[in-house]
């Protein structure tokens, strides 16, 4: 099987290539990271970032055929070859197909990606009916491997101030847990032009999301509770 | 490009952009239907036609809603735009000024192409 990988090393190469790769695959290999480990094999210089190999730990997402995706649940059946693969765009490369997510993290983060809730604890756990459970669905599955928010032209231009269609997934999940009581300052805190409202309704994030999630919902629930708190 | 020594957020505006544009889309949708029958019902437009219809000053009224329903939509999808690409905010303050200054002569523009007397 061909393949074309992105080959850059800030530190040695002046400007960033494309390498061509042919690997003969075992019976067994079934999705694009037991190709790649192949290649890996041929050329030990190449770089990825890989973990659980079966789409739960969100390590391997790459730029696959111009789409993002996660390699180890992309059936390499379904690849139009040479398989093309570049890191996840704009993200600076450490190194060929690994980039620096800090950034990512950092927005991640600044929505306080934890459960809010100063009245004591009960003796075992907050309760949730399984209605306010449900609510939850579509939202917690978000493994943060951030396929959707680098495939999102808002969050190339302003990935400093636009939180992404990630982590404001994320904000949805916290602002529509029954156990969370802090929803309205988390509504505050996204009430800016940048940080929700760079959002311009694309959907790039809703189309290569790997687990099936729909971050354009989550954000338009955001909107919707804006405008139910104050019209 | 030099990075601010801290980003700070809270500009706690946007929603009523998000849904000023909704709003305006809806206007616009209306007055283009409305348009759309009028002609289908005429079997198109003719001088005598357009005449008429601007000499009804409820069609004067609704053309010029429908004219600040675009001109604000564009407003916020031009301010949009630049907030998207332009970074240095100086640059960015001057655009949105000069595309907010071209908009409100366009609505002066309208009203009086709406109301002015034509000058032969």
């Amino acid at each position: 099987m061909k393949f074309k990988i992105y080959r850059y090393d800030p530190e040695k190469d002046a400007a960033p290539r494309m390498q061509d790769y042919e690997v003969t695959l075992d019976v067994h290999d079934r999705m694009l990271l037991d190709a790649i480990i192949r290649v890996k094999a041929q050329d030990d210089t190449l770089s990825f970032r890989r973990s659980c190999r079966e789409g739960v730990c969100g390590s391997d997402a790459m730029n696959i055929n111009g789409k993002n995706g996660l390699a180890c649940v992309t059936n390499l059946k379904e690849l139009q070859e040479p398989v093309v693969l570049r890191p996840l765009p704009g993200l600076p490369v450490i190194r060929d197909l690994i980039v620096d997510m800090s950034q990512f993290f950092k927005q991640y983060h600044s929505i306080k990606p934890y459960l809010v809730n100063d009245t004591p604890p009960p003796e075992k756990e907050r309760l949730q009916s399984p209605a306010d459970r449900e609510e939850l669905d579509g939202l917690y599955e978000c493994i943060l491997c951030a396929c959707c928010s680098t495939a999102c032209p808002s969050f190339w231009w302003n990935p400093d101030k636009f939180v992404g269609p990630a982590g404001l997934l994320q904000a949805y999940r916290f602002i529509a847990d029954s156990r969370d009581h802090a929803a309205s300052e988390r509504l505050d805190n996204l009430e800016d032009p940048y940080r929700l409202f760079r959002c311009h309704t694309i959907m790039n994030c809703v189309d290569v999301c790997p687990k099936g999630l729909n971050p354009t919902r989550a954000i338009g629930k955001i909107r919707e509770m804006m405008v139910k708190r104050a019209v | 490009m030099t990075r601010p020594l801290r980003q700070t957020i809270g500009a706690h505006y946007g929603w009523k952009d998000w849904l000023v544009q909704r709003v305006t889309a809806v206007v616009m949708i209306l007055y283009t239907l409305g348009m759309l029958g009028v002609a289908l019902y005429n079997g198109g437009f003719d001088y005598a036609l357009w005449q008429a219809l601007f000499a009804n000053g409820a069609f004067r009224i609704a053309t010029l809603l429908f004219g600040l329903a675009v001109l604000w939509h564009a407003w916020i999808g031009m301010r949009d735009i630049w907030m998207d690409y332009i970074k240095p905010t100086a640059l960015r303050l001057a655009l949105e000024v000069a595309t907010f200054v071209v908009l409100v002569a366009y609505a002066a523009w309208l009203a009086q192409i709406l109301w002015g007397t034509r000058q032969t």
